[in-house]
């Protein structure tokens, strides 16, 4: 079974009478343990999926399954539960409350999932650690580096141990250097065998990752998918490196 | 306890310290939203003080007459299909007072009165004219709520010899023995003689001063004021020190003069009626009932037994003090309710300046609640945030409201003296802070709803 199973989803928005796919027709499947790109130009639709399969939007047509969980008739409350247990959100504005500090920031989820106060201090700090931040806890967002605000937003993302991350153009805010360096922390978290789904319009970015989809006008153009192609995994990684 | 409970337990701590936090990065706008409330709520417990006074001056006073039991059985002109009867009425007189002891268990006590109009008091060459000027019995001092500060009470052997003494107020003293205050020292009356109208009386006791508390209060504060001999010396004219609707009450009580009923009789009325014809008819009969619930039976006793006396004719009737006391309820009613109104839309306004600010306040951080629900917060958190951050404001405001309203009310105190001194009661507290919470979360409701309707996409490009 996979982890996220999409099936004929299409997002319809009407504008004046006009009727605008923002998705068409696409299914979809990712793996528990994945590493993914879903790659497009901005307008292709490729946020619209994400927010779909990132439980912020339901689909206008077609089925999503998440974890076994069928997704498109929950609430909005059993979306926000399924949003705080089972998904993580890296956005390209790294979105830190700027009133808290780091290890308040990176506690957040749990407060909504009703961890008590020592649990949340406990597995906020592991998961600065993990990013490499622990000596920052006391820090506000704005005191921090673009790349720093960027790893705590990784910390609060994989705070509650979700099933997947998303992340939203994680490094468009950032330098080429610091860029690199939180590509590389995704890369490690995915080795670590977690699965992440990086959403970009930079060919360069997600030839990081094994399996790329590329979005086009709602609609799934191309696919680059390691087993689908017959391509081993050596394969892969050297046409990654031959992309970098 | 259940994990979806712990949930909201836990947000619901952290929205408070959120909500403390909001405020304070916004200190002034916060001080400002509060200060509505601050007003609202201070104005309440002014208000309620202010009626509350009220209330404790005018039920004092009406103690001070003698209570709602006390009943008034005064002359009537005789009703129209009795006229041809007229020549056979007596009026009240002793007998009435006899018929009424022996015969009405249900009226407790009975004083006879017999008063004399525009009586002249002199002595040394200073007069005085009481305003009660009353021949009774010695229960007088119960019926009519009197305490004797010095000397005592003419009693039953005074009223069988017809003694020519009398009991005076501190009217009389005043007027022609001096005020203490002006003259330094304690006047102690008992034992002189004044002439009332033309005939000696031996002051052999003295009432104490009736004032209302503020009054008291007042009267103690120039005490200690040095006196100041300004100008020639001159009165200031019927006045109170505390001019007010209640004050006339003590003012006249002190203005009174008992002498026993007997000599009344005796001395001024068994030569004076017309024709130089003996009157023996009372001015009035004052009869206290056993208890207010009597009240209705009690007279109806006693009409009977009037009835009775006067030959069936109804040359009486009754004088309640219902009326006032209704009065007084009246006039509470209506100053509560204003005062309420004036309080209430100070609230309102507070209200509306919350819901104002925190619209302000959720415009301004749609991009946190956007982040806040990507990241799992459900609809009822972001609610529940928006309305403890609101009612975080009211509270505060509340409890500095109840702190500004002891100013406000001393303030009142100094501005506007009254005989009625606000007081502040427990209840007008607790009523005030609940307001202000309900009015919090009222105010928070709209922009709370608002915010927890936000479309998280939406919430997150907003810039």
């Amino acid at each position: 079974m996979s982890l996220v199973e999409l099936r004929n989803v299409s997002k319809i928005y009407r504008l004046g009478g006009e009727e605008i796919r923002a998705l068409d027709d696409v299914s979809l499947d990712i793996e528990i343990g994945e590493f993914i790109a879903i790659i497009g130009p901005s307008g292709s639709g490729k946020s619209t999926l994400m927010h779909i399969l990132g439980c912020l939007d339901s689909p206008t047509l077609g089925t999503i399954k998440l974890d076994g969980l069928m997704i498109h008739d929950a609430s909005q409350t059993q979306l926000a539960r399924i949003r705080n247990e089972k998904i993580g959100f890296v956005f390209q504005f790294f979105n830190l409350l700027p009133k808290l500090n780091v290890l308040q920031n990176v506690e957040l989820p749990m407060i909504y999932s009703g961890k008590n106060a020592r649990e949340r201090r406990e597995r906020a700090m592991h998961s600065l650690k993990l990013v490499g931040l622990d000596n920052r806890m006391k820090h506000r967002p704005s005191q921090l580096s673009g790349g720093q605000q960027q790893r705590v937003a990784i910390a609060r993302a994989l705070v509650n141990e979700p099933k997947i991350v998303f992340a939203d153009e994680p490094t468009g805010n950032l330098d080429s250097r610091t860029g690199e360096a939180i590509l590389q922390l995704f890369r490690d978290l995915s080795t670590q065998g977690r699965t992440i789904a990086l959403v970009t319009h930079d060919p360069e970015i997600a030839a990081v990752t094994p399996r790329r989809i590329e979005i086009r006008d709602g609609k799934i153009a191309n696919q680059l998918d390691p087993k689908l192609s017959g391509l081993d995994r050596q394969q892969s990684e050297s046409m990654q490196s031959a992309d970098l | 306890m259940p994990a979806r409970c712990r949930r909201h337990v836990v947000n619901l701590l952290n929205s408070i310290t959120v909500g403390l936090k909001e405020i304070w990065a916004h200190k002034f706008r916060s001080v400002l939203t509060m200060l509505g409330i601050i007003l609202g709520v201070a104005s309440l417990i002014a208000m309620a003080a202010l009626v509350k006074g009220m209330e404790n001056g005018l039920k004092a006073a009406l103690i001070e007459i003698g209570g709602i039991e006390k009943v008034r059985i005064e002359d009537q002109d005789i009703l129209p299909n009795q006229l041809h009867l007229s020549d056979q009425a007596v009026g009240n007189t002793i007998n009435d007072v006899m018929a009424l002891q022996q015969s009405a268990p249900l009226i407790k006590t009975i004083t006879p009165e017999m008063r004399l109009p525009r009586a002249i008091i002199s002595r040394g060459g200073k007069t005085y004219s009481p305003w009660h000027f009353v021949g009774t019995w010695p229960n007088a001092l119960e019926m009519n709520q009197h305490t004797i500060e010095h000397g005592r009470m003419f009693n039953e052997i005074d009223e069988e010899n017809s003694a020519s003494v009398c009991v005076i107020g501190t009217g009389l003293r005043d007027e022609l023995f001096g005020e203490p205050e002006k003259v330094g020292r304690e006047i102690n009356p008992v034992g002189e003689v004044i002439i009332i109208n033309g005939m000696p009386f031996t002051i052999i006791g003295m009432f104490k001063h009736y004032e209302s508390e503020a009054d008291k209060k007042l009267r103690e504060l120039e005490k200690d004021k040095p006196q100041q001999e300004t100008g020639p010396k001159r009165s200031r004219g019927w006045g109170s020190r505390g001019a007010g609707n209640s004050s006339f009450v003590y003012r006249l009580k002190n203005a009174t003069i008992y002498i026993p009923l007997q000599t009344m009789w005796v001395k001024f009325r068994s030569a004076s009626g017309v024709n130089n014809a003996p009157d023996p008819r009372l001015s009035s009969m004052w009869i206290k009932v056993r208890g207010i619930d009597d009240l209705e039976s009690a007279l109806q006793q006693a009409r009977n037994v009037l009835l009775t006396s006067h030959r069936g004719i109804e040359d009486f009737a009754f004088r309640t003090q219902e009326d006032w006391a209704e009065q007084i309820n009246s006039a509470i009613s209506n100053a509560r309710l204003s005062g309420g109104i004036i309080a209430a839309i100070s609230l309102l306004v507070g209200g509306i300046g919350i819901m104002n600010i925190m619209m302000a306040s959720i415009t301004e951080r749609v991009r946190e609640i956007g982040i806040r629900k990507a990241i799992g917060a459900d609809t009822l958190s972001i609610f529940l945030q928006i309305i403890v951050e609101s009612s975080v404001i009211a509270v505060l405001g509340g409890i500095a409201g109840l702190l500004a309203s002891a100013a406000l009310v001393e303030l009142l105190v100094i501005l506007s003296p009254t005989e009625n001194t606000p007081v502040i009661t427990i209840e007008s507290l607790s009523f005030a802070f609940l307001a202000s919470v309900i009015v919090g979360v009222l105010a928070g409701l709209i922009p709370a709803i608002k915010a927890a309707k936000l479309n998280p996409i939406q919430a997150l490009r907003y810039d």
